[in-house]
């Protein structure tokens, strides 16, 4: 089951060609730097505006295709919008604004119905149903738009930057109810930002859009890993690593996480045996190394192999993929930012052995 | 004649507005080949002479008229000489105020709105009745009271096109100008005008209250 999305236009002094297809499940991010053509994108799935020439589609919905004449206007394509500035109705109360949807959507068919009280406790709007939207905050305004596109029963969700209005704190106090949301409610979602710690937290794939062409789309740790784009020379590149919590080590307030076929010890993690974790490991906190070193502060020393080396001539620094279980892509990997002479020392090259050394201070544990 | 004059405002406003209300969002909302001609149709009796007017009324509703003809042995409507004219005479002359009014409610309408009711779901007509309408509403209403107190005081329009007749079509206006006309009659127009500026009070008074309580509501 697969989100698929193609579509080409010109724009004075811009062009778009993306394609990309994703599976209809979790959170998709279509992450770039602005103007990149995220929010076009976002937009013609959601039959906002119509390009030269596309095809939409998700499962065996087609919500657009040029050749076969096929446009379906948005108020029949059930795609349930978050706007970055939330959009509410000024006239209507909050219960007013969530119910809009809710009246308007068709029978839900396969799908299991979104309740009202449901959304209403998930995003924890309860005391706000009687309000006007203009007494209340950015991020309660956020929530109630969160809520009414999530009620009008859709296919699919398209958020255009939901947090990008929104300060810190904000952005804390609603990242949980994101998360939440994709598992709750059992809808593919399609987010844009420009975010990467959104798209680290939240996002199960993700879609690399830069001017107006996507350069990676498929699993978000898959995507990350690669040395070869953008991401990866980012200062804040990280791979990500999906575990579970392995053991707790109390006395010496340690957790072992599972992830990628290796072992991670973090500072002590208060969550249960057996909860499913995401690791991101930053590329510059990773250390390589040929042997073990001895009497070092450090906890994970995991062996991998070098699948890729990639030059950042702009920094003088190599970017390095270490796969940690040899012979099995896609299992998990480690991105490490190295000095072209660490490589030369070392001797790495595409199929070397290699030992990682990472701080388990230097791994954020997130969800 | 105070009720007369009240009677073929509110007629007027009632047809008018509705009307104007199509007009506006045709306007503003809609491409279409014509739409500029539409425009400056809408607009001419801002323009033109009032008494222009009234006559162009005339040609077209008078009895022998094409309109005016066509009403008469169809639905045996006569306007002409009539307060049902006279309300006509003040629905033409102050429509371009009221489409206006309504117009501008309607750009202030933030698309963005609209283009999130689509995304719930909400077909054209739906949209318009459930976001536009109760958006626009401080100012069609606006816009409706000032057409009712503008058509209070409408004249050239109204004695070319349906006379002077006491009881029939001479409203307020229109009895102050005949008034004067008469020799003594200044005591009576002053009288009269004090009715007419108290209305006009009046009304100036109800357009803004329920507008501002609007738009309270609304937030803004």
């Amino acid at each position: 089951m697969t989100i698929s999305v193609r579509l080409r236009h010109r724009f004075p002094g811009f062009s778009l060609d993306a394609a990309f297809a994703v599976p209809s499940r979790g959170i998709t991010a279509l992450f770039g730097p602005s103007g990149a053509g995220k929010s076009s994108i976002l937009g013609a799935a959601a039959g906002l505006w119509r390009p030269d020439a596309c095809r939409i589609t998700i499962d065996e919905d087609v919500f657009a295709d040029t050749d076969a004449g096929v446009w379906l206007p948005p108020e029949r394509r059930r795609a349930g919008i978050v706007f970055q500035d939330a959009r509410l109705f000024p006239h209507l109360s909050v219960a007013g604004n969530l119910r809009y949807g809710l009246r308007r959507a068709p029978p839900n068919g396969a799908l299991a119905p979104i309740r009202f009280d449901d959304v209403v406790g998930l995003l924890g709007i309860g005391p706000l149903l009687s309000r006007r939207p203009h007494t209340l905050s950015g991020g309660e305004r956020q929530r109630v738009a969160i809520g009414r596109a999530l009620l009008s029963q859709p296919r699919l969700l398209l958020m255009d930057e939901p947090l990008a209005g929104l300060d810190t704190a904000l952005k804390a106090e609603i990242l949980p109810y994101l998360a939440a949301l994709g598992a709750a409610a059992g809808r593919p979602v399609l987010y844009v930002t420009h975010a990467l710690d959104e798209v680290m937290r939240l996002a199960d794939q993700l879609v690399l859009v830069e001017a107006g062409r996507v350069l990676a789309a498929g699993a978000l740790s898959a995507v990350a890993e690669r040395a070869d784009l953008p991401l990866a020379r980012r200062d804040d590149a990280a791979a990500l690593l999906e575990g579970r919590v392995a053991e707790h080590d109390r006395p010496r307030e340690l957790t072992r996480i599972a992830a990628g076929g290796a072992g991670f010890w973090v500072p002590l993690v208060d969550a249960a045996e057996g909860t499913a974790l995401r690791l991101r490991i930053p590329a510059r906190e990773v250390i390589l190394a040929g042997r073990a070193p001895e009497a070092i502060s450090v906890h994970n020393i995991v062996a991998g192999t070098v699948r890729q080396i990639v030059r950042d001539p702009a920094r003088r620094t190599v970017i390095v993929t270490v796969a940690l279980t040899a012979g099995d892509p896609g299992e998990g990997a480690l991105l490490a930012r190295v000095t072209p002479d660490a490589v030369a020392r070392l001797g790495l090259v595409a199929g070397a052995p290699v030992l990682a050394l990472v701080k388990s201070t230097a791994i954020e544990v997130l969800r | 004649m105070i009720r007369l004059t009240l009677l073929v405002a509110a007629r007027a406003v009632l047809c008018g507005l509705p009307l104007a209300v199509l007009t506006a969002w045709a306007l503003a909302r809609l491409h279409f080949p014509g739409r500029a001609l539409l425009n400056t149709l809408v607009h001419l009796p801002l323009v033109l002479p009032p008494v222009v007017t009234g006559w162009l009324l005339l040609l077209l509703f008078g009895l022998h008229g094409p309109l005016g003809a066509l009403l008469h042995q169809w639905f045996n409507v006569r306007l002409v000489f009539t307060s049902e004219g006279a309300s006509l005479a003040c629905a033409v002359m102050t429509f371009p105020l009221m489409v206006r009014a309504v117009r501008q409610a309607l750009e202030a309408i933030d698309p963005g709105l609209e283009a999130a009711a689509r995304g719930l779901g909400a077909g054209r007509l739906d949209r318009f009745v459930t976001i536009t309408l109760p958006l626009a509403a401080p100012g069609i209403l606006a816009g409706g009271v000032m057409g009712f107190v503008m058509c209070l005081g409408e004249f050239g329009a109204v004695i070319t096109f349906v006379a002077n007749i006491p009881g029939e079509t001479q409203t307020l206006p229109l009895a102050i100008y005949a008034a004067l006309q008469a020799p003594g009659g200044e005591a009576r127009a002053a009288s009269l005008s004090l009715v007419s500026l108290t209305l006009a009070l009046i009304g100036l008074f109800l357009a803004d209250w329920p507008a501002r309580r609007l738009n309270r509501m609304l937030g803004r």
